[in-house]
Protein backbone atom coordinates (compact mmCIF):
# COMPACT_ATOMS: atom_id res chain seq x y z
CA UNK A 1 0.00 0.00 0.00
CA UNK A 2 1.45 3.28 -0.67
CA UNK A 3 0.33 6.88 -0.25
CA UNK A 4 -0.30 8.80 -3.24
CA UNK A 5 -0.89 12.29 -3.26
CA UNK A 6 -1.58 13.97 -0.26
CA UNK A 7 -4.35 12.24 1.10
CA UNK A 8 -5.04 9.21 -0.74
CA UNK A 9 -3.84 5.01 -0.60
CA UNK A 10 -3.29 2.74 -3.32
CA UNK A 11 -3.77 -0.72 -2.70
CA UNK A 12 -0.69 -2.05 -4.22
CA UNK A 13 -1.52 -5.54 -2.86
CA UNK A 14 -4.62 -6.26 -4.00
CA UNK A 15 -7.64 -5.78 -1.40
CA UNK A 16 -11.00 -7.93 -2.95
CA UNK A 17 -14.72 -7.78 -2.22
CA UNK A 18 -15.11 -10.82 -1.44
CA UNK A 19 -18.92 -10.97 -1.08
CA UNK A 20 -21.94 -7.78 0.43
CA UNK A 21 -24.97 -8.38 2.54
CA UNK A 22 -27.81 -5.92 3.13
CA UNK A 23 -31.44 -5.36 4.90
CA UNK A 24 -33.19 -2.67 4.96
CA UNK A 25 -36.48 -1.28 5.89
CA UNK A 26 -40.56 -1.20 3.96
CA UNK A 27 -39.69 2.36 2.38
CA UNK A 28 -36.36 1.02 0.36
CA UNK A 29 -38.07 -2.29 -0.20
CA UNK A 30 -40.50 -0.37 -2.15
CA UNK A 31 -38.10 1.95 -3.87
CA UNK A 32 -36.22 1.22 -7.58
CA UNK A 33 -33.66 -1.11 -6.18
CA UNK A 34 -35.89 -3.25 -4.12
CA UNK A 35 -34.90 -6.41 -5.85
CA UNK A 36 -30.95 -5.15 -4.95
CA UNK A 37 -31.47 -5.86 -2.05
CA UNK A 38 -30.57 -9.24 0.32
CA UNK A 39 -33.59 -8.81 2.75
CA UNK A 40 -36.36 -6.63 2.66
CA UNK A 41 -38.46 -5.73 6.19
CA UNK A 42 -42.05 -4.52 5.98
CA UNK A 43 -42.53 -2.67 9.11
CA UNK A 44 -39.86 -0.35 10.39
CA UNK A 45 -39.53 -1.97 13.76
CA UNK A 46 -37.95 -5.47 12.23
CA UNK A 47 -40.36 -7.61 14.00
CA UNK A 48 -38.28 -6.14 17.24
CA UNK A 49 -39.41 -4.66 20.27
CA UNK A 50 -37.60 -0.90 19.87
CA UNK A 51 -36.38 0.96 17.39
CA UNK A 52 -32.56 0.27 18.98
CA UNK A 53 -32.92 -3.45 18.63
CA UNK A 54 -34.63 -3.24 14.94
CA UNK A 55 -31.85 -1.74 13.86
CA UNK A 56 -29.41 -4.07 15.84
CA UNK A 57 -31.29 -6.48 13.68
CA UNK A 58 -30.79 -4.94 10.37
CA UNK A 59 -26.64 -4.79 10.84
CA UNK A 60 -26.75 -8.68 12.39
CA UNK A 61 -28.93 -9.79 9.27
CA UNK A 62 -26.30 -7.86 6.51
CA UNK A 63 -23.43 -9.25 8.27
CA UNK A 64 -24.52 -12.71 8.30
CA UNK A 65 -26.17 -12.56 4.74
CA UNK A 66 -22.21 -11.12 4.14
CA UNK A 67 -20.48 -14.26 5.56
CA UNK A 68 -23.02 -16.41 4.28
CA UNK A 69 -22.02 -15.37 0.85
CA UNK A 70 -18.83 -15.60 1.20
CA UNK A 71 -19.08 -18.89 2.97
CA UNK A 72 -16.55 -17.98 6.01
CA UNK A 73 -17.57 -18.34 9.52
CA UNK A 74 -17.83 -15.17 12.13
CA UNK A 75 -14.95 -16.93 13.87
CA UNK A 76 -12.77 -16.83 10.96
CA UNK A 77 -13.05 -13.21 10.57
CA UNK A 78 -10.17 -11.50 11.80
CA UNK A 79 -11.24 -7.73 11.88
CA UNK A 80 -14.81 -5.90 12.47
CA UNK A 81 -14.97 -2.61 11.55
CA UNK A 82 -18.50 -1.27 12.29
CA UNK A 83 -20.15 2.34 12.88
CA UNK A 84 -23.53 3.58 12.79
CA UNK A 85 -25.20 6.88 13.68
CA UNK A 86 -26.01 6.06 17.03
CA UNK A 87 -24.18 7.33 20.38
CA UNK A 88 -21.26 5.39 21.65
CA UNK A 89 -22.02 3.52 18.10
CA UNK A 90 -24.25 1.13 20.02
CA UNK A 91 -25.33 -0.91 16.75
CA UNK A 92 -22.04 -2.10 16.00
CA UNK A 93 -20.94 -2.13 19.37
CA UNK A 94 -23.64 -4.43 20.59
CA UNK A 95 -23.26 -6.43 17.09
CA UNK A 96 -19.94 -7.11 17.78
CA UNK A 97 -20.68 -8.31 21.57
CA UNK A 98 -22.95 -11.23 19.30
CA UNK A 99 -20.20 -11.88 16.67
CA UNK A 100 -17.26 -11.88 18.73
CA UNK A 101 -14.63 -10.60 16.19
CA UNK A 102 -12.25 -8.09 17.25
CA UNK A 103 -13.87 -4.92 16.91
CA UNK A 104 -12.52 -0.85 15.39
CA UNK A 105 -16.20 1.26 15.92
CA UNK A 106 -16.10 4.24 13.80
CA UNK A 107 -17.99 7.09 13.01
CA UNK A 108 -17.66 9.82 10.80
CA UNK A 109 -21.74 9.75 10.22
CA UNK A 110 -23.03 9.30 7.07
CA UNK A 111 -19.34 8.68 5.41
CA UNK A 112 -18.76 5.85 7.75
CA UNK A 113 -19.49 3.49 5.35
CA UNK A 114 -16.69 4.26 2.73
CA UNK A 115 -14.79 5.18 6.26
CA UNK A 116 -14.76 1.28 7.16
CA UNK A 117 -14.46 -0.39 4.37
CA UNK A 118 -11.42 1.70 3.40
CA UNK A 119 -9.72 1.49 6.83
CA UNK A 120 -10.44 -2.25 6.33
CA UNK A 121 -8.75 -2.51 2.85
CA UNK A 122 -5.62 -0.72 3.87
CA UNK A 123 -5.49 -3.13 7.06
CA UNK A 124 -5.69 -6.23 5.08
CA UNK A 125 -3.78 -4.85 2.45
CA UNK A 126 -0.77 -3.83 4.77
CA UNK A 127 -1.26 -7.50 6.21
CA UNK A 128 -2.67 -6.28 9.76
CA UNK A 129 -5.64 -8.18 9.16
CA UNK A 130 -6.32 -11.74 6.88
CA UNK A 131 -9.40 -10.80 6.07
CA UNK A 132 -12.01 -7.28 7.88
CA UNK A 133 -15.58 -7.57 8.17
CA UNK A 134 -16.88 -3.96 7.45
CA UNK A 135 -20.60 -2.71 8.02
CA UNK A 136 -22.43 0.48 8.75
CA UNK A 137 -26.05 0.67 9.83
CA UNK A 138 -29.06 3.51 9.91
CA UNK A 139 -32.63 3.83 11.13
CA UNK A 140 -35.09 6.13 10.19
CA UNK A 141 -36.32 6.20 13.81
CA UNK A 142 -33.23 6.22 15.82
CA UNK A 143 -32.09 8.35 13.76
CA UNK A 144 -35.12 10.91 13.92
CA UNK A 145 -34.69 10.08 17.90
CA UNK A 146 -31.13 11.25 17.91
CA UNK A 147 -30.90 14.04 15.53
CA UNK A 148 -34.23 15.37 15.72
CA UNK A 149 -37.47 14.68 17.37
CA UNK A 150 -39.79 12.14 18.73
CA UNK A 151 -41.09 9.93 15.47
CA UNK A 152 -44.42 10.23 16.08
CA UNK A 153 -44.12 14.43 16.74
CA UNK A 154 -45.89 16.31 14.05
CA UNK A 155 -43.30 18.72 13.02
CA UNK A 156 -43.81 20.09 9.50
CA UNK A 157 -39.92 19.59 7.68
CA UNK A 158 -39.15 21.95 4.74
CA UNK A 159 -38.73 19.83 1.46
CA UNK A 160 -34.77 20.11 1.96
CA UNK A 161 -34.49 17.65 4.34
CA UNK A 162 -33.45 13.88 3.62
CA UNK A 163 -35.09 10.75 5.03
CA UNK A 164 -32.94 8.58 6.78
CA UNK A 165 -32.58 5.01 5.08
CA UNK A 166 -33.07 2.41 7.32
CA UNK A 167 -30.56 -0.82 6.60
CA UNK A 168 -27.77 -1.74 7.22
CA UNK A 169 -25.09 -2.84 4.58
CA UNK A 170 -22.03 -5.32 5.21
CA UNK A 171 -19.06 -5.85 3.12
CA UNK A 172 -16.39 -9.01 3.63
CA UNK A 173 -12.72 -8.05 2.01
CA UNK A 174 -9.80 -9.78 1.73
CA UNK A 175 -6.74 -10.39 -0.89
CA UNK A 176 -8.45 -13.61 -2.31
CA UNK A 177 -9.30 -12.42 -5.82
CA UNK A 178 -12.42 -11.82 -6.74
CA UNK A 179 -14.36 -10.22 -9.44
CA UNK A 180 -14.31 -6.42 -6.90
CA UNK A 181 -11.11 -5.45 -6.37
CA UNK A 182 -10.68 -2.33 -4.37
CA UNK A 183 -8.09 -0.15 -5.82
CA UNK A 184 -7.75 3.46 -3.80
CA UNK A 185 -9.25 5.62 -1.33
CA UNK A 186 -9.30 9.37 -0.43
CA UNK A 187 -9.79 10.05 3.47
CA UNK A 188 -11.29 13.70 3.74
CA UNK A 189 -10.73 16.90 5.50
CA UNK A 190 -13.78 18.23 7.66
CA UNK A 191 -14.95 20.86 5.44
CA UNK A 192 -17.46 23.82 7.35
CA UNK A 193 -18.87 25.95 4.87
CA UNK A 194 -21.48 27.64 7.66
CA UNK A 195 -24.30 26.01 7.33
CA UNK A 196 -26.80 25.95 10.45
CA UNK A 197 -30.05 24.15 9.31
CA UNK A 198 -30.36 20.39 9.96
CA UNK A 199 -32.86 20.43 7.51
CA UNK A 200 -30.61 20.74 4.97
CA UNK A 201 -27.90 18.70 5.06
CA UNK A 202 -27.59 18.36 1.45
CA UNK A 203 -25.88 21.84 1.24
CA UNK A 204 -23.84 20.83 4.43
CA UNK A 205 -22.43 18.04 2.99
CA UNK A 206 -21.85 18.90 -0.74
CA UNK A 207 -18.60 20.79 -0.15
CA UNK A 208 -17.09 18.28 1.97
CA UNK A 209 -17.57 16.22 -1.27
CA UNK A 210 -16.18 18.50 -3.70
CA UNK A 211 -13.14 19.21 -1.49
CA UNK A 212 -12.44 14.84 -1.39
CA UNK A 213 -13.55 14.61 -5.51
CA UNK A 214 -11.36 17.30 -6.05
CA UNK A 215 -7.97 15.65 -3.74
CA UNK A 216 -8.95 12.52 -4.99
CA UNK A 217 -8.60 13.12 -8.92
CA UNK A 218 -5.34 15.76 -7.97
CA UNK A 219 -3.69 12.91 -5.75
CA UNK A 220 -4.43 10.23 -8.49
CA UNK A 221 -3.96 12.02 -11.39
CA UNK A 222 -6.86 11.31 -12.92
CA UNK A 223 -10.06 12.67 -14.35
CA UNK A 224 -14.24 12.06 -13.64
CA UNK A 225 -13.98 10.23 -16.91
CA UNK A 226 -11.58 8.04 -15.94
CA UNK A 227 -14.37 6.36 -13.77
CA UNK A 228 -17.87 4.89 -15.28
CA UNK A 229 -19.69 6.21 -12.36
CA UNK A 230 -18.80 8.98 -9.19
CA UNK A 231 -21.57 8.33 -6.41
CA UNK A 232 -22.10 10.35 -4.05
CA UNK A 233 -23.28 8.93 -0.63
CA UNK A 234 -26.55 11.41 0.76
CA UNK A 235 -26.31 14.68 -0.76
CA UNK A 236 -29.67 14.41 -2.17
CA UNK A 237 -31.72 16.60 -4.64
CA UNK A 238 -30.27 19.97 -2.61
CA UNK A 239 -26.41 19.09 -2.71
CA UNK A 240 -25.91 17.45 -5.67
CA UNK A 241 -26.20 20.55 -7.88
CA UNK A 242 -23.89 22.25 -5.61
CA UNK A 243 -21.75 19.60 -5.80
CA UNK A 244 -21.49 19.77 -9.85
CA UNK A 245 -21.50 23.35 -10.03
CA UNK A 246 -18.33 23.46 -7.12
CA UNK A 247 -16.66 20.91 -9.43
CA UNK A 248 -17.34 22.66 -12.30
CA UNK A 249 -16.03 26.16 -10.70
CA UNK A 250 -12.56 23.70 -10.42
CA UNK A 251 -12.73 22.68 -14.14
CA UNK A 252 -14.27 19.35 -13.80
CA UNK A 253 -17.16 18.25 -14.88
CA UNK A 254 -19.08 15.32 -13.66
CA UNK A 255 -22.39 15.57 -14.48
CA UNK A 256 -22.04 12.85 -17.23
CA UNK A 257 -20.80 10.26 -14.80
CA UNK A 258 -22.19 11.47 -11.01
CA UNK A 259 -24.98 9.95 -9.15
CA UNK A 260 -26.18 10.04 -5.65
CA UNK A 261 -27.09 7.13 -3.50
CA UNK A 262 -29.53 9.03 -1.53
CA UNK A 263 -31.69 10.06 -5.21
CA UNK A 264 -31.08 6.06 -6.52
CA UNK A 265 -32.50 4.26 -3.68
CA UNK A 266 -36.07 5.68 -3.82
CA UNK A 267 -38.94 6.51 -6.25
CA UNK A 268 -39.19 10.29 -6.48
CA UNK A 269 -43.16 10.10 -5.59
CA UNK A 270 -42.17 8.48 -2.17
CA UNK A 271 -42.71 10.78 0.69
CA UNK A 272 -38.56 11.49 1.37
CA UNK A 273 -38.38 14.90 0.85
CA UNK A 274 -35.03 15.56 -1.04
CA UNK A 275 -33.96 12.49 -1.40
CA UNK A 276 -32.53 9.33 1.43
CA UNK A 277 -29.49 9.48 3.99
CA UNK A 278 -28.03 7.70 7.13
CA UNK A 279 -24.61 5.38 6.79
CA UNK A 280 -27.47 3.08 5.10
CA UNK A 281 -28.19 4.65 2.34
CA UNK A 282 -24.51 4.75 0.47
CA UNK A 283 -23.76 1.34 2.16
CA UNK A 284 -26.71 -0.43 0.84
CA UNK A 285 -26.86 1.23 -2.55
CA UNK A 286 -23.00 -0.02 -3.00
CA UNK A 287 -23.54 -3.01 -1.79
CA UNK A 288 -26.66 -3.55 -3.63
CA UNK A 289 -26.95 -2.20 -6.87
CA UNK A 290 -23.45 -0.89 -7.61
CA UNK A 291 -21.44 -4.17 -7.07
CA UNK A 292 -24.29 -6.22 -8.86
CA UNK A 293 -24.14 -3.88 -12.15
CA UNK A 294 -19.67 -4.35 -11.74
CA UNK A 295 -20.23 -7.96 -11.77
CA UNK A 296 -22.51 -7.50 -14.64
CA UNK A 297 -19.99 -5.40 -16.11
CA UNK A 298 -21.64 -2.52 -16.77
CA UNK A 299 -18.88 -0.12 -14.57
CA UNK A 300 -15.51 -1.08 -14.95
CA UNK A 301 -14.11 1.52 -11.92
CA UNK A 302 -16.98 3.29 -9.39
CA UNK A 303 -15.46 6.26 -7.10
CA UNK A 304 -18.10 5.87 -4.19
CA UNK A 305 -17.88 9.17 -2.18
CA UNK A 306 -19.51 8.65 1.14
CA UNK A 307 -20.82 12.03 2.29
CA UNK A 308 -20.95 12.57 6.19
CA UNK A 309 -23.08 15.75 8.28
CA UNK A 310 -20.92 15.88 10.91
CA UNK A 311 -23.80 17.22 13.34
CA UNK A 312 -24.50 17.23 16.87
CA UNK A 313 -27.87 18.29 18.27
CA UNK A 314 -25.84 19.84 21.04
CA UNK A 315 -23.72 21.74 19.15
CA UNK A 316 -26.04 23.62 16.86
CA UNK A 317 -27.72 24.42 19.96
CA UNK A 318 -24.62 26.49 21.04
CA UNK A 319 -25.03 27.99 17.75
CA UNK A 320 -22.02 25.88 16.18
CA UNK A 321 -22.41 24.90 12.26
CA UNK A 322 -22.91 21.58 10.84
CA UNK A 323 -18.96 20.12 9.54
CA UNK A 324 -19.06 18.08 6.78
CA UNK A 325 -16.65 15.22 5.28
CA UNK A 326 -16.54 12.61 2.57
CA UNK A 327 -14.39 9.33 2.33
CA UNK A 328 -13.79 8.15 -1.06
CA UNK A 329 -13.31 4.63 -2.71
CA UNK A 330 -12.48 3.39 -5.91
CA UNK A 331 -13.91 0.08 -6.92
CA UNK A 332 -12.55 -1.42 -10.16
CA UNK A 333 -12.99 -4.93 -11.89
CA UNK A 334 -11.25 -7.57 -10.35
CA UNK A 335 -10.03 -10.99 -11.65
CA UNK A 336 -12.76 -12.73 -13.75
CA UNK A 337 -14.08 -15.36 -11.52
CA UNK B 1 -23.15 31.29 -15.39
CA UNK B 2 -23.95 35.12 -13.84
CA UNK B 3 -23.62 33.45 -10.80
CA UNK B 4 -20.81 34.57 -8.43
CA UNK B 5 -18.77 31.57 -7.61
CA UNK B 6 -19.29 29.35 -4.48
CA UNK B 7 -17.12 29.66 -1.81
CA UNK B 8 -16.39 29.00 1.67
CA UNK B 9 -17.80 32.96 2.40
CA UNK B 10 -20.74 33.60 0.09
CA UNK B 11 -22.04 29.89 0.68
CA UNK B 12 -24.49 30.47 3.16
CA UNK B 13 -26.03 33.15 0.94
CA UNK B 14 -25.20 31.62 -2.73
CA UNK B 15 -26.51 28.01 -1.84
CA UNK B 16 -30.28 29.45 -1.20
CA UNK B 17 -30.58 29.47 -4.84
CA UNK B 18 -30.22 25.75 -4.71
CA UNK B 19 -33.25 25.08 -2.08
CA UNK B 20 -36.39 24.60 -2.68
CA UNK B 21 -38.45 28.17 -1.46
CA UNK B 22 -41.13 26.78 1.27
CA UNK B 23 -44.53 27.57 -0.28
CA UNK B 24 -45.34 30.12 1.94
CA UNK B 25 -48.81 30.51 1.04
CA UNK B 26 -50.13 27.51 0.32
CA UNK B 27 -48.72 26.60 3.96
CA UNK B 28 -50.50 29.35 5.39
CA UNK B 29 -53.65 28.01 4.33
CA UNK B 30 -53.20 24.39 4.80
CA UNK B 31 -52.08 25.16 8.50
CA UNK B 32 -55.25 28.15 8.29
CA UNK B 33 -57.76 25.25 7.25
CA UNK B 34 -56.62 22.33 9.35
CA UNK B 35 -56.24 24.70 12.53
CA UNK B 36 -59.89 26.30 11.53
CA UNK B 37 -60.93 22.78 11.27
CA UNK B 38 -59.89 21.51 14.39
CA UNK B 39 -61.64 24.98 16.62
CA UNK B 40 -64.74 24.11 14.08
CA UNK B 41 -64.56 20.22 15.82
CA UNK B 42 -63.60 21.91 19.76
CA UNK B 43 -66.75 24.18 18.78
CA UNK B 44 -68.84 21.36 18.33
CA UNK B 45 -67.93 19.61 21.04
CA UNK B 46 -68.49 22.28 23.44
CA UNK B 47 -72.06 22.65 22.00
CA UNK B 48 -72.54 18.88 22.95
CA UNK B 49 -71.40 18.99 26.19
CA UNK B 50 -73.47 22.06 26.86
CA UNK B 51 -76.56 21.02 25.24
CA UNK B 52 -76.45 16.82 26.05
CA UNK B 53 -74.70 16.95 28.72
CA UNK B 54 -75.84 19.98 30.98
CA UNK B 55 -72.71 22.10 31.22
CA UNK B 56 -73.20 26.01 31.18
CA UNK B 57 -70.83 27.85 28.62
CA UNK B 58 -67.97 28.68 30.93
CA UNK B 59 -67.39 24.64 31.94
CA UNK B 60 -67.58 23.31 28.74
CA UNK B 61 -64.32 23.92 28.02
CA UNK B 62 -62.93 21.39 30.29
CA UNK B 63 -64.52 18.78 29.06
CA UNK B 64 -63.99 19.86 25.48
CA UNK B 65 -60.13 20.30 25.36
CA UNK B 66 -59.92 16.66 27.56
CA UNK B 67 -61.28 15.59 24.43
CA UNK B 68 -59.51 16.82 22.28
CA UNK B 69 -56.24 15.72 24.39
CA UNK B 70 -57.15 12.39 23.92
CA UNK B 71 -57.99 12.45 20.69
CA UNK B 72 -54.82 13.76 19.71
CA UNK B 73 -53.14 11.52 22.18
CA UNK B 74 -55.05 8.29 20.71
CA UNK B 75 -53.82 9.51 16.69
CA UNK B 76 -49.99 10.19 17.54
CA UNK B 77 -50.31 6.36 19.39
CA UNK B 78 -51.72 5.31 15.88
CA UNK B 79 -49.72 7.25 13.28
CA UNK B 80 -51.71 9.72 11.85
CA UNK B 81 -50.79 12.43 13.84
CA UNK B 82 -47.19 13.50 12.42
CA UNK B 83 -48.88 12.86 9.05
CA UNK B 84 -51.39 15.67 9.49
CA UNK B 85 -48.71 17.98 11.12
CA UNK B 86 -46.08 17.19 8.16
CA UNK B 87 -49.56 18.64 6.20
CA UNK B 88 -50.81 21.21 8.25
CA UNK B 89 -47.52 23.00 10.10
CA UNK B 90 -48.70 25.52 12.74
CA UNK B 91 -52.46 24.52 11.91
CA UNK B 92 -51.72 21.34 13.65
CA UNK B 93 -48.83 22.43 15.90
CA UNK B 94 -50.44 25.32 17.38
CA UNK B 95 -53.78 24.35 19.24
CA UNK B 96 -53.66 21.98 22.07
CA UNK B 97 -53.95 19.04 20.21
CA UNK B 98 -50.60 19.69 19.36
CA UNK B 99 -49.20 20.31 22.79
CA UNK B 100 -51.03 16.78 23.34
CA UNK B 101 -49.29 15.42 20.68
CA UNK B 102 -45.76 16.31 21.42
CA UNK B 103 -46.22 15.16 25.06
CA UNK B 104 -47.34 11.45 23.88
CA UNK B 105 -45.34 11.44 20.96
CA UNK B 106 -42.23 11.96 23.76
CA UNK B 107 -43.90 9.23 25.83
CA UNK B 108 -44.18 6.55 23.15
CA UNK B 109 -40.65 7.13 22.39
CA UNK B 110 -39.15 6.86 25.28
CA UNK B 111 -41.29 3.89 26.58
CA UNK B 112 -38.56 1.29 25.92
CA UNK B 113 -35.88 3.17 29.08
CA UNK B 114 -38.81 2.29 31.61
CA UNK B 115 -41.82 4.59 32.72
CA UNK B 116 -39.84 6.63 35.54
CA UNK B 117 -36.66 7.42 33.71
CA UNK B 118 -37.90 6.99 29.93
CA UNK B 119 -41.41 8.54 29.65
CA UNK B 120 -41.58 10.57 32.79
CA UNK B 121 -38.30 11.84 32.79
CA UNK B 122 -38.86 12.79 28.83
CA UNK B 123 -42.66 13.58 28.86
CA UNK B 124 -42.16 17.18 28.74
CA UNK B 125 -39.23 17.45 26.56
CA UNK B 126 -40.59 19.32 23.83
CA UNK B 127 -43.89 20.59 25.79
CA UNK B 128 -41.91 22.10 29.00
CA UNK B 129 -40.70 25.25 27.39
CA UNK B 130 -44.61 25.98 26.60
CA UNK B 131 -44.92 25.47 29.84
CA UNK B 132 -42.02 27.29 31.41
CA UNK B 133 -42.66 30.49 29.46
CA UNK B 134 -46.93 30.20 29.47
CA UNK B 135 -46.42 30.24 33.63
CA UNK B 136 -43.50 32.81 33.05
CA UNK B 137 -45.73 35.56 30.66
CA UNK B 138 -48.59 34.77 32.91
CA UNK B 139 -47.05 35.77 36.38
CA UNK B 140 -45.57 38.63 34.38
CA UNK B 141 -48.42 39.83 32.99
CA UNK B 142 -50.22 39.19 36.13
CA UNK B 143 -48.03 41.66 38.04
CA UNK B 144 -48.32 44.53 35.32
CA UNK B 145 -52.63 43.89 35.57
CA UNK B 146 -52.04 44.23 39.34
CA UNK B 147 -49.90 47.15 39.18
CA UNK B 148 -52.11 48.55 36.11
CA UNK B 149 -55.36 48.24 38.76
CA UNK B 150 -53.47 50.22 41.84
CA UNK B 151 -52.98 53.00 39.59
CA UNK B 152 -56.41 53.44 37.12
Amino acid sequence: MTKTGKQSWTFTKPVYIQSTGTSVGPLEGKGPLKDTFDKVHDTLHCEEKNWELAERRLMMEAVHTCLQKAGVDASAVDLFLAGDLLNQNVTGNYVARQLQIPLLGMFGACSTSMETLATGAALVGAGYAGNALVSVSSHNATAERQFRYPTEYGGQKPQTATYTVTGSGAAFVSTKPSSIKVEAATIGKVVDYKVKDPFDLGSAMAPAAWDTIKAHLEDMGRIPSDYDLIVTGDLSAVGTPILRDLMKQDGYDISEVHQDCGMLIYHSDQPVFSGGSGCACSAVVTYGKLIEEMKKGTYNRILVVATGALMSPTMLQQKETIPGIAHAVVLTKGEEQ
Amino acid sequence: MAKEKLNENNFEKQSKSYQPKPPYVLNCMKAFIVGGLICVFGEALSQMYIHWFGFSEEKAGDPTVTTLILLSALLTGFGIYDRIGQFAGAGSAVPVTGFANSVTSAALEHKSEGIVLGVATNLFKLAGSVIVFGVVSAYVLGIIRYTWSLFF
